[in-house]
């Protein structure tokens, strides 16, 4: 099935969880947050949600920052 | 200055320098930096993770939530909705309930658009937030922010990265004495005598990122403004001498021949 993650589509294993999302693309589950069809998915949650096709998800993390003119590093 | 701390909504703050974490030109840097300006609160950006290059370092391995207070914000949102999903999310993530909440109204200003931060202050305070809330120097706005829940405010001192210091003083004195909550100067140091000058002032901390990482040498500068942010709370406290046209002498002229 087809995904979208942070805006790239990718081809993924039917019934694969937020969590084996998070584990395949090599990402640390507590730094980050993530957002599945614009709802917040509870970080309790990341192993219990699974993922449809055309699902749209955001892996969001912190970057360094400080203020709007910041936003490039 | 050690046992001079700052408390907002029950939260301990060792340092009233806080500082942002962009522009630095590498994390090794940034980490330097922010050592040597003894600031606690560093501000961060949410923003996308790179799924591409997963080489690609974390900034929290450089700047231990253990050891510093991660402030997230709303940079780069010019509306409401936006600001509360960035919210919502640096939440989710699950480094802090303080929110750096920023609703900017234009792309040249980068001022913000105060109407859209009350509205969205109002909301994340229900929804249990710590909202440091980023406004202009507006002493009425800085009324409102507090009347929806607003543990402090942040008012510029000058638009974001100009470096043009505290462009309007007496406005930055009403507003003090308008709120009864601490004032945070935000945005527009451009170098240590501006951070001082804010604290004199009786600011109760100040925030800034670009006067540091823009800076020739970043880490000399955080060292300056961790002196200068000590200096200027220290001489607010101490009560300066008022302002005379004329001089008066400091030596007797008892004793002269």
């Amino acid at each position: 099935m087809r995904i979208t993650v942070n805006g790239e589509t990718r081809e993924v294993a039917e019934g694969q969880s937020v969590a084996s999302l998070l584990s395949a693309l090599d990402i640390q589950a507590e730094r980050v947050a993530v957002e599945l069809n614009l709802k917040i998915v509870d970080r309790q949650a990341f192993t219990g949600t699974s993922l449809n096709d055309g699902d749209r998800v955001e892996v969001i993390g912190f970057i360094g920052g400080g203020r709007s003119d910041d936003d490039e590093r | 200055m050690s046992d001079d701390r700052l408390t907002i909504a029950g939260i301990e703050f060792r340092s009233r320098l806080w500082v942002g974490t962009g522009k630095y030109k590498d994390f090794i840097e940034t980490q330097k930096a922010i050592e040597a300006s003894g600031a606690e609160v560093v501000t961060v950006a949410v923003r996308r993770v790179n799924i591409t290059d997963r080489k690609s370092e974390n900034l929290l391995d450089y700047l231990s939530p253990k050891t510093y207070k991660i402030l997230p914000n709303t940079a780069g949102c010019y509306n409401v909705e936006d600001a509360l999903r960035y919210a919502r999310l640096a939440r989710a993530a699950g480094v802090s309930d303080m929110v750096k909440l920023e609703v900017i109204g234009d792309e040249k200003t980068l001022f913000p658009d105060t109407a859209g931060l009350i509205e969205a202050a109002k909301i994340l305070v229900k929804e249990g937030f710590i909202v440091f809330p980023y406004t202009n120097d507006d002493p009425i706005v800085a009324k409102r922010l507090v009347d929806v829940g607003c543990p402090a405010v942040m008012p510029l001192a000058a638009p974001i990265g100009s470096g043009l210091g505290i462009r309007n003083p007496y406005n930055l004195k009403i507003l003090m004495e308008a709120v009864n909550v601490p004032v945070i100067v935000d945005a527009g140091v451009g170098t240590a005598s501006d951070a001082a000058l804010a604290m004199e002032y009786g600011a109760d901390a100040v925030l800034m990122n670009s006067a540091i990482a823009g800076a020739k040498e970043p880490i000399l500068m955080a060292e300056a403004m961790k002196y200068a942010v000590w200096a200027g709370r220290m001489a607010y406290k101490a009560g300066r001498i008022p302002r005379k046209l004329y001089a008066t002498a400091s030596s007797p002229i008892e004793g002269m021949l």
